[in-house]
């Protein structure tokens, strides 16, 4: 128990003494037991780069805003959660028809809606939920602006609640596997990392969007664009074999080309990709540092200027 | 005895223009970026057009003490109370807080409006600071309070906009804090549940939390207060006895007599700004101290920017400083048979109070300049000067020449009054007589 805590435990006891009416008025001039470190200690002058305690006592608030997202999303939609899995088999569907059989790009031995799932499933999870993240604080601006609590769960809590969609996403995927008879290799087990890796990435790109987002709202506009452009310069609908050799190296700068390639090895049991894996992994731990490091500075003036 | 609360040296400076450019796009941030990287280098600091909203404010709170907050719009009040909640972050100084602080402000802004008020209270609840559990314990008192118990599964969109204030206000007033901090919230829901919200908050105060309260009410602040703190431009100038810190809040507020706006900061919209707004005597000198005989003028002064459909009403309300109204007044209130159009130019409206009317005392004007037909406020400026009637007891008032105690009402007309003998004592003795 954190010494936090454990304060928070000592006041909380004693509000509920006093919150009893029996008793008669506390006397003020003397036997309140106060903690003797503050609860709570502002100084213009002291920052931490990241509270990890803090995180951890607000960590039923994360809970509580992602549910509200997960709500909120389907509440008065008819088709309610079917839209989750309209969505990815209506792009399967037409991609598959376009890039393989009328393109005729290679799907590297995997039969092509196959292919074109395992790969549209990281990536419309990175984009929705970047997207989400991004607006996470602007669309709740009065929260920001009148309520304190840790500004990074706000983001935080976009990236979490797309994940649920993920997760459908994936048992689909599972369920088209079995429909396909596709070989499950114990590569499989991969999957755990490389989706831990992928949340951390849409973690650092969502959080630092999302501030940038308070003050130069241009990023509401560069985003989608971004998005859509990432799709194609990111081999989600086409194998990393299939990039012209003297431009891998540039593919190998984008952290999503080792995460998405590196899943669809997994699930398949192809050569896993671990150049781009590796690079993935460094490119996303930079990203990780710097963006809750702009986040953190620029986070004193939300409420100010949002 | 040791402090709940330590406030010390709190400063916040914000930008101005901060206001009307909330947020700057990539293109000024970067233009701006070699020169200010420059002027960084050589160590000077960035020319900005800066203001203290709170400048070096120490004070101490003990455990059990309720302590009003006070000071003229823009004193620095909410600023000093969104920095104890931690809502923005100070410029200089700091703050220890030796116990959870909740507040009553803004109680509303963690709702959703999609998801029910049972899924509210929770979501609400969480983003004030209460654990789960706490919650859970609550539960049913925060729906008895608000009285909501069979709208509960409902989203809180189709909640009135009463039943929604009462959900909030219960959900914050149930967490279970050490201090709180309040804002005029009092002034949620009808009658009836201010009077619940204002009986909570005795309890509250008598239940030995120490509560932080900020209002222009002064009733409420003599009633509940044991200490008050005045701000007045983002300074603290009075920290000690709710009776002589009212007394120094009267007197700021009295010497606000006449407000002018420069080009820049005017309110208004697009088709009305204010440009000024005073009391003056008869003679159009501005003052701010009258006899309760005097006759007394409100003046606004405004421009209309371009010619509006509808027929302009510049009005004022006239405040006691217990918060209710006295009057309002508009002018040209037979406009429907006679409309005034204003065409674009700039124009004054004078509304003359009569001598003799107005009870000695404190009272605010809210000037505003609104469209009838529309009820649109083009212009609303609470506080934008005030006044003070004083009894110098000589000829001519209501109160004659002698008596000195509490002459009760608002009011303070000379009226005329028949008086007629019905039936006399040839007996009696002839003081008791007219004769």
């Amino acid at each position: 128990m954190s010494s936090i805590d454990r304060q928070r435990r000592m006041a909380m006891s004693l509000s509920n003494k006093s919150n009893s009416n029996t008793e008669s008025p506390r006397n003020v001039g003397g036997s309140i037991a106060l903690p003797l470190q503050p609860l709570v200690s502002v100084r213009a002058d002291r920052r931490s780069w990241i509270d990890a305690s803090q995180l951890w006592e607000f960590r039923e608030l994360l809970w509580f805003l992602m549910v509200r997202d997960v709500k909120v999303r389907y509440k008065q939609a008819a088709l309610g959660v079917v839209w989750v899995v309209l969505q990815p088999l209506t792009m399967m569907a037409v991609f598959s028809v376009i890039f393989s059989r009328l393109a005729n790009i290679p799907t590297d031995g995997v039969p092509a809606p196959l292919f074109l799932f395992a790969g549209l499933l990281p990536w419309v999870y990175f984009s929705s939920a970047v997207a989400n993240a991004s607006n996470s604080l602007i669309g709740s601006a009065s929260l920001v602006s009148k309520v304190y609590f840790p500004r990074m769960l706000l983001p935080s809590a976009a990236v979490g609640a797309a994940l649920v969609d993920f997760a459908i996403s994936a048992m689909l995927l599972a369920g088209l596997m079995l429909i396909y008879e596709q070989p499950i290799s114990p590569q499989i087990i991969l999957l755990l990392p490389l989706t831990v890796l992928l949340v951390l990435l849409v973690l650092a790109v969502g959080i630092v969007m999302s501030a940038l987002n308070v003050k130069y709202r241009d990023v509401r506009y560069v985003i989608p664009f971004v998005l859509q452009v990432g799709m194609f310069i990111t081999p989600v609908i086409f194998p990393l074999s299939f990039a012209p050799e003297k431009w891998r190296a540039l593919f190998y700068l984008n952290p999503m080309t080792g995460i998405v390639s590196g899943i669809r090895a997994a699930v398949f049991g192809l050569d896993l990709p671990i150049a781009a894996m590796s690079s993935s992994v460094l490119i996303t731990a930079v990203l990780l540092v710097v963006s809750v490091t702009v986040f953190r500075h620029m986070e004193r003036t939300f409420a100010d200027v949002i | 005895m040791a402090a709940i609360l330590k406030s010390i040296d709190l400063g916040k400076e914000y930008r101005l223009g901060g206001s009307t450019e909330p947020y700057q796009t990539l293109r000024e941030s970067l233009k701006g970026l070699p020169g200010a990287t420059v002027s960084r280098l050589r160590g000077q600091k960035p020319n900005r057009n800066t203001f203290w909203a709170l400048k070096d404010v120490s004070f101490e709170v003990e455990p059990g003490e309720v302590v009003g907050v006070i000071g003229r719009n823009g004193a620095g009040k909410s600023t000093l109370l969104k920095l104890l909640t931690r809502v923005t972050e100070p410029t200089t100084g700091g703050f220890d807080l030796y116990g959870r602080v909740g507040s009553l402000l803004e109680v509303t802004a963690g709702f959703h409006p999609e998801l029910t008020g049972r899924e509210n209270i929770y979501l609400n609840g969480t983003i004030l600071g209460m654990r789960h559990a706490e919650i859970r314990r609550h539960f049913d008192e925060i729906v008895e309070f608000a009285g909501i118990k069979r709208h509960l599964e409902t989203p809180v969109k189709r909640y009135s906009s009463g039943m929604y204030s009462r959900l909030a206000f219960s959900v914050a007033a149930h967490l279970e804090a050490e201090i709180l901090l309040v804002d005029e919230v009092l002034a949620v829901g009808d009658a009836a549940f201010q009077q619940k919200c204002v009986g909570k908050m005795g309890d509250v105060a008598r239940g030995g939390r120490t509560v932080l309260l900020v209002s222009h009410n002064m009733n409420v602040i003599n009633k509940l207060c044991n200490r008050v703190l005045v701000l007045s431009e983002g300074e603290l100038v009075h920290d000690g006895s709710v009776q002589s810190g009212i007394d120094t809040y009267l007197c700021q507020e009295s010497e606000n007599v006449e407000t002018t706006w420069g080009e820049d900061d005017t309110p208004g919209d697009d088709l009305v700004r204010l440009t000024r707004a005073c009391v003056s005597d008869v003679g159009d000198t501005p003052r701010g101290v009258f006899d309760i005989q005097e006759a007394i003028q409100l003046e606004v002064e405004f421009t209309v920017q371009s010619t509006p459909e509808y027929p302009l009403a510049p009005n004022f309300r006239v405040f006691e400083p217990t918060g209710s109204c006295v009057f309002m007044s508009f002018d040209h209130p037979n406009h429907y048979e006679q409309p005034v159009y204003h065409r674009a130019g700039r124009y004054r409206s004078v509304c003359h109070i009569p001598g003799n009317l107005l009870a000695e005392g404190t009272y605010y004007v809210t000037a505003c300049v609104s469209t009838r037909e529309r009820r649109i406020p083009h212009v609303f400026v609470e506080n934008a000067f005030s006044f003070r009637v004083h009894d110098t007891m000589q000829t001519g008032s209501a109160r004659g020449t002698i008596y000195t105690g509490p002459f009760p009402g608002t009011f303070r007309p000379v009226l005329d009054w028949d008086h007629e003998v019905l039936q006399q004592s040839e007996n009696s003795p002839a003081c008791l007589t007219h004769s």
